[in-house]
């Protein structure tokens, strides 16, 4: 098993998948998430300062204020985990337990922000990310929160039609799955190389020699294709 | 079954609940999320046990994924009212840690009222504690003449005060919290110095013989402040001890309970902040009001606030 993946049983038997995110995505997103502080602030500050002069300072403090602590917080929980900088990497905070992030918890993986950025530039947070099995810095570890990548899997793999062809030999469930992901993929490869991966499979088929066209026939009469 | 064939009959099915998640449908078909999502686990279930593809255990498993997503919630998350959570939630929560609220009263108020009469008779400690400029400044805020008390030489106004104490007296209450989780170091740190700080201050400016502005503006706002300031060191601690004892489990679970307990604190602590920048900017600052009105006033918010966390919420025995 991949050590990436962090599997969560349901109670209805299945096993979720999650794939913990790692220290360069985050960052990114964060980099993302501090300009677009920066560009609200100044939004807002500008014309204020502008119309209210002196007296501005009072309103633009608590504005800060609430960039400051609560920008996190508030998307992440009422935009799907997401701040802006998560979703443009699509990226997500989640409970461990799979769970979509609630008040306490992004309130508390966001405070702790105060000590993972210690030394400088989340400096124990990356320790703590690179210590711990699903990228959890600090400020995960105490609200029991995850940050995964979210992007849904392109749901355009298709089997190329060949003319179906049953396999020389029984195969194994394994065996079997296998060659159909490699049909899935075939064509994104170069056709050289298609053909020098499919000879990888001549072992199993019991042949001297496999091509591409031999497995994606195997592949399409293992899945019913016409 | 062969792949095709299952995909076939199932596409339907997915296609449905593809639609629900994605926010196109409404009203009744809403109501079959729950149905389609156990379909899609069995469908799942069945999928990897066959071996199918791989693109098609993504698909699924995505989608189980964000359907599991809209139906399930940590309980936790589900009850967040502000109404029970000032009548209930934060009150028990202070209770429920008295001792750690203990802890943090002594170690913030004994250093403090040491310092001021420490001061009292060696006035020149302070210049050990502050540089020149903090302390000419601290002197000039608190000028018998100025009508308007607390405030820097520039005369910012009320707003402008308001808008600073939330940025700066929330921010050091959210980090004494947080850094609790160096093992209490970073609290106790914190809640040292603001104590030596603000006791250097108060009995600096009493010896100087400003106390007739001095204890008049403080008496206001010290209830929610000075409280905050113990209530957020209070949970800070209750974190880093229980990763320095964490009793029979393993440290970061210890953590993690603690966080969990003690975010009432924090969250009743940020508002108790809010309230007292409040009170700060717009009733202590004012030099119109007479000392023995603020004190009376001050005296009141102190009986308030003490009768709120000893008696409000206790409907649940807690």
């Amino acid at each position: 098993m991949l050590d990436t993946i962090r599997e969560i049983q349901t109670p209805e038997g299945i096993a979720l998948r999650l794939r913990p995110a790692g220290p360069l995505p985050r960052m990114y997103a964060w980099l993302i998430d501090l300009l677009i502080r920066g560009i609200i602030f100044t939004i807002i500050a500008i014309p204020m300062g502008y119309l209210l002069g002196k007296a501005s300072a009072g309103p633009l403090a608590i504005i800060a204020f609430i960039i400051l602590w609560f920008y996190p917080v508030l998307f992440e929980v009422l935009h799907n985990g997401q701040t802006p900088g998560k979703q443009y990497y699509q990226l997500r905070a989640l409970h461990d337990d799979g769970t979509p992030i609630g008040w306490t918890s992004s309130l508390l993986r966001n405070l702790m922000r105060t000590v993972d950025f210690l030394p400088f530039l989340y400096g124990l947070g990356l320790v703590s990310m690179l210590l711990t099995r699903d990228f959890r810095r600090l400020g995960d570890i105490t609200a029991g929160s995850l940050v995964v990548h979210s992007d849904s899997p392109e749901h355009t793999h298709h089997i190329p039609a060949a003319t179906s062809m049953p396999p020389p030999v029984p195969l194994t469930a394994a065996e079997q799955q296998i060659i159909i992901n490699y049909a899935e993929r075939a064509d994104r490869f170069h056709p050289a190389r298609a053909n020098e991966l499919a000879a990888l499979a001549a072992p199993i088929l019991l042949r001297p020699t496999a091509n591409k066209k031999d497995l994606l026939g195997i592949a399409n009469w293992v899945t019913g294709s016409s | 079954m062969k792949q095709k064939q299952f995909e076939h009959i199932n596409t339907p099915i997915w296609d449905t609940l593809e639609k629900i998640l994605d926010g196109e449908t409404s009203g009744d078909a809403l109501r079959r999320l729950p149905q389609l999502y156990r379909s899609l686990c069995q469908h799942l279930a069945l999928a990897n046990e066959r071996f199918y593809s791989l693109a098609l255990i993504e698909r699924l498993d995505d989608l189980a994924m964000r359907a599991h997503q809209r139906l399930y919630q940590q309980r936790a998350s589900q009850r967040l009212s502000p109404l029970t959570f000032f009548s209930e939630t934060f009150p028990a929560a202070v209770r429920k840690h008295w001792r750690w609220i203990l802890a943090a009263t002594s170690i913030f108020y004994l250093p403090l009222l040491l310092m001021i009469l420490w001061l009292q008779a060696d006035p020149d400690l302070i210049y050990a504690i502050m540089d020149n400029t903090t302390i000419s400044s601290l002197e000039e805020m608190y000028q018998p003449e100025h009508s308007r008390i607390g405030a820097a030489r520039d005369a910012e106004t009320d707003l402008g005060m308001f808008g600073f104490y939330i940025y700066n007296n929330t921010s050091i209450g959210f980090r004494n919290y947080a850094s609790g989780l160096l093992f209490g170091i970073g609290t106790l740190l914190i809640l040292l110095f603001n104590s030596l700080y603000i006791g250097a201050a108060a009995g600096h400016i009493t010896q100087i013989g400003y106390s007739s502005t001095f204890w008049p503006f403080v008496a206001g706002h010290s209830a929610f402040e000075l409280t905050a300031i113990v209530i957020s060191a209070a949970g800070g601690l209750k974190l880093g001890f229980s990763l320095l004892a964490p009793g029979r489990r393993k440290r970061l679970d210890a953590l993690r309970q603690a966080a969990l307990e003690t975010a009432p604190l924090i969250g009743g602590a940020a508002a108790m902040f809010l309230l007292a920048a409040f009170v700060e900017a717009f009733w202590s600052s004012r030099g119109d009001v007479p000392a023995h009105i603020k004190y009376a006033v001050g005296a009141v918010l102190w009986a308030v606030m003490l009768a709120y966390f000893s008696l409000v919420g206790k409907r649940h025995g807690s």
